[in-house]
């Protein structure tokens, strides 16, 4: 496929925005649970949600782009019964609303206790929180799905998408909330959630190897003989129907020498797993703000190589039509 | 229930594309607003198309056969480019099976295009929204046309009436007795779209003839014996010159 950095934006800074929101709840149950320390008179949990709101708002843009008429954007929540995309697009300003509550309630200070129970005391944002997450979780699954519902992509039409973007966001948005930590001097928060950022990054590590090596293996269903339906061994095609190229020779293929597709997934394998554990782990104790901020941006710049590469190595059966790109 | 559907007999195809120029016509003067085009008369002409004819080269040389294969919608019966569609833009016609595209509410985010196996659907890149053939089904119902031509522009045009257009639900239909009896077959049977498109395979044109055959024993009259004009043996008048 094409890839197109309009859907490259959108699934990788609404996934890095993702990440961070878990990251910040599961940091406010820690302590609610007394398992951390309270983040003290910082804003973390205001600041944080206002950056996860900014990532996401600037998702929902670069997705416009993408668009032939995005002043008609909003009838795409209509077929929500069918269509994975309809769902992300109802998934993503639900979660955004959640994240603007969340963020308003920690930064205005007007957080409250929800429920007491002896020792236990819950806040409201807590709240707020779960129902953040619940429509977080929902929404990676809705952008996965988009991709792992075309059962004739065979590269995207597996568990593993969805694993990989959920494990995606959250090793980068654990990664900027580490960051996010140091810079506020949350020492023990550093080590909670750059241990995790580590522990995420590893796991996708696996996930990310496995469906690369599932896709090098991959046994395409289509060939030129189901395609056109003439049971030869040896078909050549002599005529596309076009002359200058036509949709079908453009949006379908990466338009890219064998060679580039290394280097991006080279690129990426080095940028988004062992540079940043690298960074982390060596900043978790001194807590070196530039170094994890350094490591987040390396991270989401892995990210965006990781996205045009999960789109080019997609190949569509259509392709079997256009033998002569 | 109907289910409208193109029959393409690769057998007699000879990739004129007459079919294509005249689905382009029809479609770009049609109510829905022209098919629009980059660089239409200069070097690399692109544009929208909703039927294309492709080239093939079948076998090795010098012993090929040129198979011409007409691709556009196939109006599958499990279309998956439609459940896709965030809109609803993306429809398929409970009436008579067609599946169209609402111009009016397409947003030309393109999924669509990715759920289709074959490649069918292409965005207009002036008009942002995505085409793709309708079986010309603002003609196929038109009384003001008499009879004969309501039918999709391409089958109108087709000069070896190579595109044949019916019911294939219809089992008495000439489309349904033609898929039975020619070995029609439905394209990438594997992911289970069931188009509603056949096409007709490459038949052999060969008879043997066997030597009585071409020497008519059994008529009466006999008349491959009769030797008409025996040449003269000697000289003739014509032989000798006057100069
Ligand atoms: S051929 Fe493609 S566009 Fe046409 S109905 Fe089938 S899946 Fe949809
Ligand atoms: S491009 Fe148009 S028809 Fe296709 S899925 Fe998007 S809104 Fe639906």
């Amino acid at each position: 496929m094409h890839p197109a950095f309009s859907v490259i934006f959108l699934t990788t800074l609404i996934g890095a925005a993702q990440g961070l929101f878990l990251a910040l709840f599961s940091t406010q149950v820690y302590s609610e649970f007394e398992l951390l320390p309270g983040i003290g008179d910082t804003n973390y949990y205001g600041i944080g949600a206002a950056i996860s709101l900014i990532l996401l708002i600037g998702g929902l843009a670069s997705s416009f782009f993408h668009l032939g008429h995005p002043e008609r954007a909003w009838r795409s929540a209509a077929c929500w019964r069918t269509s994975w995309l309809s769902r992300e697009v109802i998934a993503l300003p639900t979660m955004m609303l959640a994240v603007f509550v969340y963020g308003i309630i920690h930064l205005f200070g007007l957080d409250s206790i929800a429920f007491t129970h002896g020792e236990i005391t819950l806040s409201t944002s807590l709240f707020v929180g779960i129902f953040g997450v619940v429509t977080t979780f929902a929404l990676f699954i809705c952008t996965a799905m988009i991709y792992a519902c075309i059962k004739f992509l065979q590269e995207w039409a597996s568990p593993l998408t969805v694993i990989n973007y959920f494990l995606f966001g959250t090793a980068s948005g654990f990664t900027l909330a580490t960051a996010l930590a140091s810079y506020l001097g949350l020492q023990e928060h550093i080590l909670f959630l750059g241990g995790w950022a580590i522990v995420l990054t590893i796991l996708v590590f696996i996930t990310r190897t496995a469906s690369l090596y599932r896709n090098s293996r991959i046994k395409h269903k289509s060939t030129m003989q189901s395609a056109i339906g003439i049971r030869h061994n040896k078909i050549q095609q002599k005529a596309q129907g076009a002359m200058g190229g036509s949709f079908n020779t453009r949006e379908y293929f990466h338009g890219k020498t064998a060679m580039f597709l290394k280097s991006v997934k080279f690129i990426f394998m080095i940028l988004v797993f062992p540079v940043p554990v690298l960074l982390l782990s060596t900043s978790l104790n001194n807590g070196n703000t530039e170094v994890l901020i350094a490591a987040f941006v390396i991270q989401f710049i892995g990210l965006l190589a990781e996205r045009w590469y999960f789109f080019a190595q997609a190949n569509h059966p259509q392709n079997i039509y256009y033998q002569t790109v | 229930m109907t289910q409208l559907a193109l029959i393409i007999d690769l057998n007699v195809c000879v990739g004129c594309s007459a079919c294509v120029t005249s689905c382009k016509e029809w479609n770009t003067s049609g109510p829905a607003g022209f098919m629009s085009d980059e660089n239409p008369y200069q070097k690399d002409p692109t544009g929208t198309f909703f039927n294309r004819v492709q080239t093939y080269e079948v076998g090795e040389f010098p012993k090929t056969e040129t198979v011409h294969f007409p691709k556009s919608c196939l109006h599958c019966e499990e279309p998956p480019c439609v459940p896709v569609c965030p809109t609803g833009a993306s429809y398929k016609r409970k009436l008579d099976g067609i599946v169209l595209v609402d111009y009016d509410k397409c947003i030309g985010c393109k999924y669509c295009s990715w759920a289709c196996p074959y490649g069918a659907r292409e965005i207009d890149e002036h008009q942002k929204v995505m085409k793709k053939c309708t079986l010309c089904v603002d003609r196929i119902y038109d009384e003001n046309l008499p009879e004969a031509e309501r039918k999709p522009a391409c089958v109108l045009a087709c000069p070896t009436n190579a595109r044949l257009f019916g019911d294939v639900h219809d089992a008495d239909s000439e489309v349904s007795e033609m898929i039975r009896d020619q070995g029609g077959y439905q394209l990438m049977p594997e992911w289970g779209t069931q188009p509603s498109n056949h096409y007709l395979p490459r038949r052999k044109n060969k008879i043997t003839i066997h030597k009585d055959e071409l020497v008519r024993v059994d008529n009466p009259l006999n008349k491959e014996q009769k030797e008409h004009h025996k040449p003269v043996d000697g000289s003739v008048l014509d032989d000798s010159s006057f100069i």
